[in-house]
């Protein structure tokens, strides 16, 4: 029986099951050797997408394999149990990086663009973030202005995930002056003269992902590069970080539990004072209350994910699953490197690493801050 | 090629195995498809890959079989499952339930049957030999290469000492496959989707002409036991020369490992 019965039906749990041994399989034993290295083999995407991985939640039109918000929750949690999220992160960077080509249903953008990248040949990133605006999407300053049949791109992004090595850059430009109608998106392949990686930025967590600056000095790009119409940009951007907070959700609970799982595992064996840490009443509490947590989170996060594949527009519960589960993460990893002590805080435990990772969660995807933003709006307030 | 897999859902390998009374706590288990019959499953699909015709899965179980069976059998490849499923067959023994299942493979029409080499539960290796005798065909076990045209087949054992057997002869017969045969492949999401809508059927003993007499138990489980706990490690003291001659003298005289 599972818990959560009545929101996984098997095709769910098959999901979750295969992808957590892909990650036993090909993640896990390499987990620290790639975050040390920060970067991790490209062979693991062909791999990836040989194990049917990639395309969940691409629909079948696209190439995909379809499924929905909840499937995707699903691979999250079993990628997860590799235990680095910046190989998931990296994997996973097609996730953002192609629903604003696939939306617009071109078969020549999607036979160039998307195929390629789930079956792990080419790598897609998403380039929203400046060097100077973030939150703030109204402020994105990146410009793309007519000349003749091509555009002609100026500006930079920052922290791109997967940005150092992807193929093409699914990019948010400004091509008019309205704060929120003059942003569109082009998808500027990485080769084209102009392009280039200014910086691989060193991270506080997130290791074995690449994360770029990237810079456009006068790009020319062909028209038909425009993904979907001019000055529909943002509409584009808010309608897909809703799946990506929801994504982030889901890291925040596969984090949390792993952490849980390590620190109940290492209480257990641990003694002192003549028994194991686990029999004593504060480690017992700690660990209730750490796992009280995981499941309000996970609750929340499937709910929600459960109630975006029925076909609602949910925005404030989104943002408030993405709240709860990188809170959790945060809060169960402080807790988990607490009761692993000295060994909590080595390089060599999981936890230590989990915890740096969980850092990212209030802040990618939209900060803490904006979803409250966002929830209070929906509140009407 | 009409090929029948027999399969079984047994506790996941990573599962913590409590025993109760004459049998386990089945508290917190996740089922899955017993690893050896993932490569059985795998075989019989890459073959019918390669030569045509259709994968077909038979179990004896309750309902709780269907979806590890669905996961890790109909969504890789299976057409169907027949659900071999009877209060008689409770308490049925190998020879109990090889029965049942030669005769619903015989009466689905199969021409060869793959399965696994041991149950990871059981571990008595017995069903598919009994299988084969029940169906009077060959048994060729624990077999880690498999070649087939469709009428002939080649099949290599590793025997002791690393020595590789090569078995040869004509279809049908009873092949149990060990690891390294091949590696089962992942579900993908479409095929989960279909293996959603896929035909089990279920049969009771009538249906397959056995009566509740002829699975009656010759043999039962009378106890289960758990290993003895692992005595606590013993830690040396002294100079390390002493603790070097201390540990010779351990393993020599206590662990008789020298």
């Amino acid at each position: 029986m599972e818990f959560f019965d009545n929101l996984l039906d098997e095709t769910h749990t098959t999901v979750r099951d295969m992808a957590r041994r892909f990650a036993e399989e090909h993640i896990r034993p390499h987990a620290e050797a790639w975050e040390e290295s920060g970067t991790f083999p490209r062979e693991l995407y062909p791999k990836a997408a040989e194990a049917g991985i990639l395309s969940i939640g691409v629909p079948e039109q696209a190439g995909g394999s379809g499924g929905g918000a909840l499937h995707q929750v699903m691979v999250i949690e079993g990628l997860m149990r590799g235990t680095s999220a910046g190989v998931v992160a990296g994997l996973g960077s097609l996730g953002i990086g192609l629903p604003a080509v696939w939306q617009t249903e071109r078969a020549d953008l999607i036979d160039r663009y998307v195929r390629p990248c789930l079956t792990g040949e080419r790598i897609s990133c998403l380039a929203i973030t400046e060097p100077g605006t973030g939150s703030d999407v109204a402020g994105v300053r990146t410009k793309a202005v007519r000349d003749g049949s091509d555009w002609v791109v100026s500006g930079s992004k920052m922290f791109i995930t997967s940005g150092v090595r992807a193929d093409f850059i699914t990019t948010l430009v400004r091509t008019g002056d309205d704060p929120h109608g003059g942003l569109s998106f082009l998808l500027i392949e990485a080769d084209r003269p102009g392009v280039s990686v200014s910086r691989a930025l060193r991270k506080t967590g997130w290791w074995a992902s690449d994360t770029a600056e990237l810079s456009f000095d006068a790009v020319r790009v062909p028209e038909g590069n425009l993904l979907g119409e001019e000055g529909e940009g943002f509409l584009t951007l808010m309608r897909n970080f809703q799946l990506e907070r929801l994504a982030l959700a889901a890291y925040g609970v596969a984090t949390a539990q792993i952490a849980l799982d390590e620190a109940m595992a290492y209480t257990k064996q641990r003694k002192a004072f003549g028994r194991s840490l686990s029999r004593f009443q504060i480690t017992k509490h700690k660990l209730a209350e750490m796992a009280t947590a995981v499941l309000t989170a996970r609750t929340l996060t499937y709910q929600v994910a459960h109630r975006m594949d029925a076909g609602d527009y949910l925005i404030g519960e989104v943002s408030m699953a993405k709240n709860v589960a990188a809170k959790t993460a945060i809060d169960v990893c402080y807790d988990a490197v607490q009761l692993l002590g000295g060994m909590g805080y080595m390089r060599e435990s999981v936890v230590e690493r989990l915890s740096r990772d969980a850092r990212l969660l209030p802040i990618g995807g939209g900060t803490q801050e904006i979803m409250r933003e966002i929830i209070a709006k929906e509140m009407g307030l | 090629m009409k090929i029948g897999v027999c399969a079984k859902v047994t506790p996941d390998t990573g599962a913590q195995i409590k025993v109760v009374g004459n049998g386990i706590d089945t508290a917190g288990i996740k089922w899955v498809v017993n690893p050896y019959d993932a490569y059985a499953i795998e075989e019989a699909v890459k073959t019918v890959e390669n030569h045509g015709g259709s994968v077909h899965l038979f179990t004896v179980g309750d309902d709780s079989v269907v979806a590890p069976l669905r996961a890790g059998g109909l969504a890789v490849g299976g057409e169907d499952l027949t659900q071999i499923s009877d209060a008689a067959l409770n308490d049925a023994d190998s020879l109990g339930v090889a029965k049942a299942l030669a005769a619903s493979l015989k009466a689905a029409g199969v021409e060869a049957v793959f399965a696994g080499k041991e149950s990871v539960d059981g571990v008595s290796s017995q069903v598919p030999a009994m299988v084969a005798e029940l169906l009077g065909w060959p048994l060729v076990s624990i077999v880690t290469g498999f070649e087939t045209d469709g009428s002939t087949f080649k099949a290599t054992r590793e025997i002791g000492g690393g020595v590789v057997e090569v078995v040869s002869g004509s279809l049908p017969a009873v092949f149990t496959c060990d690891k390294g045969l091949n590696t089962p492949r992942y579900a993908k999401l479409p095929q989960i989707m279909k293996a959603k809508r896929k035909k089990v059927i279920k049969q009771d003993l009538a249906a397959i002409g056995l009566s509740a007499a002829d699975v009656a138990p010759k043999a039962t489980e009378s106890n289960f036991s758990e290993p003895a706990a692992r005595p606590a490690g013993r830690m040396l003291s002294g100079s390390v020369q002493e603790q070097a001659k201390e540990l010779v003298h351990l393993l020599r005289n206590e662990a008789k490992v020298l």
